[in-house]
């Protein structure tokens, strides 16, 4: 059995045993990415001698008996939007191309504390602001089930990287579906913590009561396995909640008895494409088939979610970017060629006598801060800062901010009432399978309308799960999306693991990896 | 001064930063003086993923501070961001409080500066917020170069505003006179404006009487840039004299022209107008996604409020009643602090004359503490061992002259009163003794004694001279009265 082939828990099951050891599997895994990643594009960066020296380490650790952590020698990637020490932390963004974080983030502080070797960093949408990972200014990831399709996004490098069975685990963020969205485009399995469930201690803010770092895999057991080692309270983050984790990894494989699972009418009409219709359909049955009692639940705010998301979201983006201004580290724009500029246009306005123009001339700090965010930023962050500034501003805050709040809390108590009733909620995660590259990189409503089945989780602050329940006509993945009640991650999980365990949809691999190996 | 012809409203807005060991939201020192951003970290220069974690101690000032200015203390209040652009300024947003400050409400009583007992200075607001870094510029012509630091990024800051309750520039020194005297009893500020610590914007305008009664109002300027008291009162002089004048001469009332923002040039000693370009700002304030909201408990409230300790106010009025000090003295102690009021008062106790006490205090206790840059606390001498030397000079064992040099003495040797007298060959003269020379004296000296009785009793003087030539040891003041007693006993 190749080891492409083996769960992030088999696998640790087998480096235990002492039937491989961590070299043999961060070789394997830096294989696959020399391998695939050229067509792919998953990872900005690979950290290739770093890794082996890990492994090296963790396999002399082993030898000598020493008691290692709950991840030793299994590789991970890291989305390029958690700080790591001494290593570029980019955001996909041309502001932070070169910016190397002098402190790791909480996640990666716990994950190297569980003997984890963190093997790359991940692309992504800039500054995790787009659904496609094709606004990322630093690279192009594909979809590895049809490279002219796009990962999904923001956490798309995450995502693929999985999927195309790169590394067993990987590490994203989800503010709005990044996380659940491209695992559902991709093939994999990805879960959103409830809200404060992970330190966002060095994750690089998008909007900042909405952001959360959770687990990609091929399966909810190995996200159990990931997101174990990375939930838990942290004062370093005054909106982490001070809860004891339990020990997913050991319940997920607990079978759930008396399961009610919800599903909302909505949900399942119009927009939805008929794949992803009957996958879900399908997918409920399967439920029905393990003993889950089904029944219909009612989000009457839920088609207010994507304004309310975009409005909370951009206000705090707004804000969040605005210590992006070429001051003290980051992109800045070319000084000389600005002043130079700048004295140009002075002398033409002096030789015109536009003297009015003149006071209102930039002055060369205004002029810096400009130039570095118009050259340092992308179009999409670009709109969002707008929207967000926009949005905030006296005389529009009581119209779309408050009023977003507003509805934020109505959303929010929809769900409250739901989950009296049942104990997950279940349905599509997008509304169609992953769309073609560059298709709607131009249509940002469109883009925007994408995002109506996941956002409703984050303004809720709830967890949720995407796993994979089936393929389009097209072969490509669809995700089945499971909500629970705040800090129910468990029910999430052992309700994907039942699933997992009577369908195979988690375990098609890519035809991409299939040919490629053939070929090779 | 002559009477103006209008009435000048004044409302302040006051800095103060906290003396927290650590910044608001970080663990970097507060620390005044330190090499440019060394006192920094990757929180308080805002780099990207970091989190703000709240510093429960400034949240313990500010309330104490809303306690003792007899606010009402929000038990729910929350952070908002303040966003703007400045260099100073990292994160472009102010972590600060805008609809749901920790204070409200409450007032200041302050002595009014011309002695005319208190005056009611009410609070509007009281909140915490961070404070930006320092830009430095270096503007040579053309050439402008900036530079910053850090290290003040951060540092909790308590704004207070005022309702526009004073009435003129010396109220609006005695308003922070007695404000900064409050805080440095509370622990909560230094208030040294030097350092930054304390920092004060005025909004002024005038009330001009019209004819018919009524009057008009002048249109408010902010006023900055003021950096000390003394130049608070100097700029809003000027400022509600170039306020009449404008008025005079344009006839504008407030709402015709926007506010406007004047910085105070010291060297000038004139108030300039600032850019009002960045006035109109729009700071987008909206509630902080990185902080929970801040709570006070019953219990905290209460255990607050037992730190407070004896006001400044309340010490003022204990020394009038239970020493009999006069305004003037009981000030100049209570500006001293917590633990030159203790010293004086246990001096007072022990030698059972406060008055006596205070001159003591206030001249040489006070000058000593002064010309050695010392505080109450390093100073040498007990309050009960100056005591014991206060009681020497009442039952008239040393005149006010010695007494001094025994002062000097055991300050300087940290000796007691009996080392100093004895180190110094100060003998003490006895009584009969005494009372045997100025027998003598008057005998030998009966023109002085014929002066003396015809109503000059200064003719007494040369005896004293005399009784010191024939024993340095002697208490003149001592001499003079047993001179006088005997020539008196001498005429009944």
């Amino acid at each position: 059995m190749s080891l492409s082939e083996l769960t992030a828990s088999q696998l640790l099951q087998q480096l235990r045993e002492g039937r491989i050891k961590a070299v043999e599997v961060v070789a394997h895994s830096l294989r696959q990415i020399d391998q695939y990643d050229p067509t792919v594009g998953a990872f900005l960066r690979v950290n290739r001698d770093h890794a082996f020296a890990q492994a090296e380490e963790i396999d002399r650790r082993r030898s000598r008996g020493e008691k290692l952590g709950k991840l030793a020698g299994l590789p991970v990637a890291v989305k390029d939007n958690i700080c790591t020490q001494g290593e570029p932390t980019t955001c996909a963004s041309r502001m932070l191309k070169r910016f190397v974080p002098p402190y790791d983030a909480t996640v990666i502080a716990r994950l190297k504390a569980a003997d984890a070797i963190i093997v790359g960093k991940t692309n992504l949408d800039e500054f995790a602001m787009g659904g496609s990972t094709e606004t990322s200014a630093l690279g192009r990831t594909c979809n590895p089930w049809d490279v002219t399709r796009i990962p999904g996004g923001s956490s798309g490098g995450a995502a693929a990287c999985v999927a195309a069975r790169m590394v067993p685990l990987s590490v994203g963020s989800d503010t709005g579906g990044s996380i659940r969205q491209p695992a559902a485009l991709c093939g994999v399995t990805g879960l959103k913590p409830t809200y404060g469930r992970v330190s966002r201690f060095g994750l690089v803010a998008f909007a900042s009561s909405l952001d959360q770092i959770g687990p990609l895999a091929q399966t909810a057991e190995d996200c159990a396995l990931l997101l174990e080692v990375l939930a838990g309270h942290d004062p370093k983050d005054a909106t982490s909640i001070p809860q004891p984790v339990p020990p997913f990894s050991e319940t997920v494989r607990q079978p759930l008895e008396g399961l009610r699972v919800g599903w909302v009418r909505e949900h399942l009409g119009e927009g939805v494409s008929p794949s992803v219709l009957a996958a879900i359909q399908e997918a409920i049955k399967v439920f029905q088939s393990l003993g889950a009692k089904v029944e219909e639940v009612e989000l009457p705010h839920a088609r207010y979610a994507v304004a309310t998301y975009y409005i909370i979201a951009c206000s705090e983006a707004s804000s969040n970017l605005a210590r992006y201004d070429g001051v003290h580290y980051g992109y800045r724009t070319d000084e000389k060629a600005m002043l130079a500029e700048l004295a140009e246009e002075r002398r033409v306005l002096q030789q015109q006598g536009k003297s009015e123009a003149l006071e209102d001339l930039d002055t060369a700090l205004v002029r810096m801060y400009r130039k570095t965010r118009a050259e340092g930023f992308g179009a999409e962050v670009k709109r969002r800062i707008m929207l967000g500034t926009y949005a905030l501003s006296a005389g529009y805050y009581d119209a779309y901010y408050l009023k977003a709040l507003k509805v934020r809390r109505l959303i929010r108590q929809d769900y409250d009432k739901a989950f009296q009733k049942v104990h997950v909620i279940v349905g599509p995660v997008t509304p169609t399978p992953a769309f073609a590259l560059g298709e709607k990189i131009n249509d940002p409503l469109a883009m925007y309308l994408f995002d109506l089945f996941t956002v409703g989780t984050n303004l809720a602050g709830l967890p949720a799960i995407s796993i994979p329940c089936g393929f389009s006509e097209d072969g490509m993945p669809i995700g089945l999306h499971l909500q629970a009640p705040p800090l129910e991650e468990e029910t999430l999980l052992r309700a994907a693991h039942m699933f997992q365990q009577v369908t195979d949809w988690h375990r098609r691999r890519p035809p991409l990896l299939d040919r490629q190996a053939v070929a090779t | 001064m002559a009477e103006q012809p209008y009435t000048i409203v004044i409302g302040l807005e006051v800095h103060v930063q906290l003396l927290t060991e650590s910044k608001l939201f970080c663990g970097c020192s507060t620390k005044f003086g330190a090499p440019p951003n060394t006192q920094t970290c990757p929180i308080c220069i805002g780099m990207p993923g970091v989190l703000p974690v709240m510093n429960r101690r400034a949240v313990e000032l500010a309330v104490k501070t809303g306690l003792a200015l007899n606010c009402e203390i929000a038990r729910f209040s929350k952070w908002d961001r303040k966003n703007y652009y400045y260099p100073d300024l990292p994160k472009g947003f102010q972590i600060s409080q805008y609809d749901l400050p920790i204070c409200r409400g409450g007032y200041l009583d302050v002595p009014s500066p011309n002695r005319e007992g208190m005056r009611r200075i009410r609070i509007i607001r009281v909140h915490l917020e961070e404070d930006a870094g320092k830009s430095m510029h270096d503007e040579k012509a053309g050439r402008a170069d900036s530079r910053i630091d850090l290290n003040r990024a951060g540092t909790p800051l308590l704004e207070i505003v005022t309702q526009p309750d004073i009435r003129s520039p010396a109220e609006a020194k005695a308003f922070l006179t007695e404000l900064k005297l409050l805080l440095n009893y509370l622990e909560v500020s230094d208030c040294n404006m030097q350092e930054g610590s304390l920092r004060v914007d005025a909004n002024i305008n005038l009330h001009i009487p019209t004819e018919d009664g009524q009057y008009v109002a002048t249109p408010i300027v902010e006023v900055k840039n003021m950096n000390s008291f003394r130049a608070v009162e100097r700029a809003l002089t000027y400022e509600a004299q170039r306020q009449y004048e404008a008025f005079l001469e344009t006839g504008h009332r407030l709402g015709d022209v926007p506010k406007q923002t004047r910085g105070w040039d010291e060297d000038a000693q004139l108030t300039r107008p600032q850019r009002s370009k960045e006035e109109s700002s729009d700071y987008r304030y909206f509630p902080e996604p990185d902080l929970v909201p801040v709570t006070v408990t019953d219990a905290e409230l209460e255990a607050l409020r037992q730190q407070l300790g004896e006001l400044p106010a309340d010490i003022r009025r204990r020394l009038q009643e239970t020493y009999h000090l006069n305004d003037y003295d009981s000030d100049v102690i209570v500006n001293q602090g917590r633990a030159f009021v203790d010293y004086f008062c246990q001096l007072a106790d022990t030698c059972g004359d406060g008055k006596m006490a205070a001159n003591w205090a206030q001249q040489d206790v006070l000058r000593t503490l002064n010309e050695r840059d010392w505080t109450i606390t390093q100073f040498p001498i007990s309050a009960a061992e100056l005591a014991r030397l206060l009681c020497r000079v009442k039952s008239g064992e040393l005149d006010t002259a010695k007494a001094r040099m025994v002062f000097g003495h055991m300050v300087d040797h940290q000796a007691t009163v009996d080392e100093a007298i004895q180190s110094l060959g100060i003998v003490q003269v006895d009584e009969t003794e005494l009372r045997q020379l100025c027998a003598e004296l008057l005998a030998s000296n009966p023109k002085v004694v014929a002066e003396v009785k015809s109503g000059k009793d200064k003719a007494i003087g040369s005896l004293v001279g005399q009784a010191k030539k024939r024993n340095p040891h002697v208490n003149p003041a001592r001499v003079k009265e047993i001179c006088l007693e005997l020539i008196r006993q001498e005429t009944t």
